[in-house]
């Protein structure tokens, strides 16, 4: 009914289609999304939807059973809350919406048997110019499943890891250009702690402290989500899911897999600080 | 030519070849041709290889993997010579329709250059163009080989919405936005064609290594290839590239 400040349908992501320039998109937080469904007993990576600060409405028009996880929006059924991280029976007519966001940045809603929205290129994550839209729109009709029988999944034995919300570290490798920083400039970056700037997205987080630096672009070469690109004007910029394919930034960092999922669940403001490992 | 390649690992799933970090068609001959036998490794866990200028990038699937293996078995690939790997690489001539209704930097441009529009489209459209690789935007082209004459500054401003199908200068490069974008280039015409169709299984026909001219239409023939492009039914003049 209402989508809420930025939602839309992700799976785990677009892949082998790069070479065409098309980007992998797919849920920010991987952790979350994937526990939403593995908790109803779906596959790890069918499509969800991915809220973003303020949640939206949605009403069902048949039975279901769903699982809510990632940032804490206060969810609620027919006015009443519900838990997180635990299936929600529905009934045709229930009513979901979202309250006040209490920790986190995003949510996510998984559906049993998965959403089956549009699926283009073998994935239903929505993204500009592939997917006919690129986020959900008020009273849109997402199809599901119907789904008769309620199996009861014991699947209560997931443990959670809120390290994605409390940590402050992401875990990070050397970048193709890392070697190109002066020893200062490594040192710097290893040893401060950083604020994400108001620009983050779906794409890209920036950050607000800045590098002294003279590196020149690089030739455009390919670039990853979790990518830490240098600017030449010394802004760093951690490359996001729905990134482009290629980049002319020198790549000193490269957040590991989970940190990506960490960062994911950070906001304007917030304090982060690199931790490198060693390949 | 057998290049010095450094092999680097790049986040915990992939591994990142260079070659000097030089624009050149030789090089992205070597790149397309090892890419092409990697490939041919069938590696079970590969997700994707990916490739730009003078690099390519081995993504692998959700596993771990072993970096000094891996690099082993793709660096002994390398240098061993096969027979001449066909990349069935084609040339396709692309529509572009120059007139004022597209080319909305075309005065300014002429003006910068003191040279007339249609000198402008001349050296635009007698070039052929080596693509390197698809990025930036799904089906936006790197392309090379825009006469020295026209090359010309990114605007100082971009603008925020081109339409699909323009065709720009941006300092050295020309390129095709597939679709509407902000951009700063310098638009000089507009094609019929689309270069990006995601219903499609190969959503580009272009691929890296191809060569792109450009063929200046009217305004009136723009218009009858565009419905022949929406209709499904429109032809783009290609051949192929022997060696």
């Amino acid at each position: 009914m209402k989508p809420g400040l930025y939602s839309s349908i992700q799976d785990f992501g677009r892949f082998g289609c790069q070479q065409y320039g098309v980007p992998y998109s797919g849920v920010m937080d991987r952790y979350s999304a994937g526990l939403a469904n593995i908790i109803l007993g779906n596959a790890p990576d069918l499509a969800v939807i991915e809220m973003t600060v303020m949640g939206g409405v949605f009403q069902f028009d048949s039975d279901t059973v769903i699982c809510v996880t990632g940032a804490d929006m206060s969810p609620k059924l027919n006015g009443e809350t519900i838990p997180q991280n635990l299936p929600v029976k529905i009934v045709t007519g229930d009513v979901l919406s979202f309250g006040k966001l209490r920790k986190g940045v995003r949510c996510y809603v998984a559906v049993l048997g998965g959403l089956l929205s549009e699926k283009i290129l073998e994935s239903r994550s929505m993204y500009q110019g592939v997917t006919k839209q690129s986020v959900l729109l008020k009273n849109d009709i997402i199809e599901i499943t119907t789904s008769s029988s309620f199996l009861i999944i014991k699947n209560a034995l997931v443990k959670l890891k809120d390290e994605v919300f409390e940590n402050d570290y992401l875990e990070v490798f050397k970048g193709p250009e890392f070697d190109l920083l002066t020893k200062n400039q490594q040192t710097f970056l290893m040893s401060n702690s950083f604020s994400i700037s108001k620009n983050n997205s779906r794409m890209a987080y920036q950050l607000e402290e800045c590098l002294e630096n003279v590196l020149e672009p690089i030739i455009t070469s390919p670039v990853l989500p979790g990518t830490v690109q240098l600017t030449p004007s010394g802004q760093l910029i951690i490359l996001m899911r729905d990134c482009q394919t290629t980049g002319g930034y020198p790549r000193v960092l490269q957040l590991k897999e989970s940190s990506i999922n960490v960062l994911a669940q950070k906001f304007t403001g917030d304090k982060i600080q690199f931790n490198l490992l060693e390949y | 030519m057998a290049y010095n390649l450094s092999y680097k690992p790049y986040g915990e799933r992939a591994i990142f070849i260079e070659w000097p970090a030089i624009i050149d068609e030789e090089i992205l001959r070597d790149v397309l041709s090892f890419k092409h036998k990697i490939e041919k490794l069938n590696i079970k866990s590969l997700l994707e290889i990916r490739q730009s200028y003078n690099s390519l990038l081995v993504v692998y699937g959700f596993v771990e993997i072993n970096f000094k293996a891996e690099i082993e078995t793709i660096n002994k690939i390398y240098s061993k010579s096969e027979s001449a790997i066909s990349l069935d690489l084609m040339q396709w001539t692309i529509p572009v329709c120059y007139e004022e209704e597209f080319g909305i930097d075309l005065e300014e441009l002429s003006g910068l250059k003191n040279v007339t529009k249609s000198q402008i489209i001349e050296w635009h459209s007698q070039s052929i163009y080596t693509v390197y690789f698809i990025g930036f935007l799904p089906g936006f082209l790197y392309l090379g080989g825009l006469d020295k004459r026209l090359h010309t500054p990114r605007k100082s401003t971009p603008r925020l919405q081109i339409r699909k199908g323009s065709v720009a200068i941006g300092g050295s490069q020309t390129g095709i936005y597939p679709m509407a974008s902000p951009g700063g280039w310098n638009v000089i015409g507009n094609t019929p064609v689309t270069l990006f169709d995601a219903t499609k299984q190969s959503p580009c026909f272009v691929k890296p290594g191809d060569k792109v001219r450009f063929k200046p239409v009217s305004l009136d023939e723009y218009k009858s290839i565009k419905i022949l492009v929406e209709a499904g039914v429109y032809q783009i003049e290609s051949e192929v590239i022997r060696d």
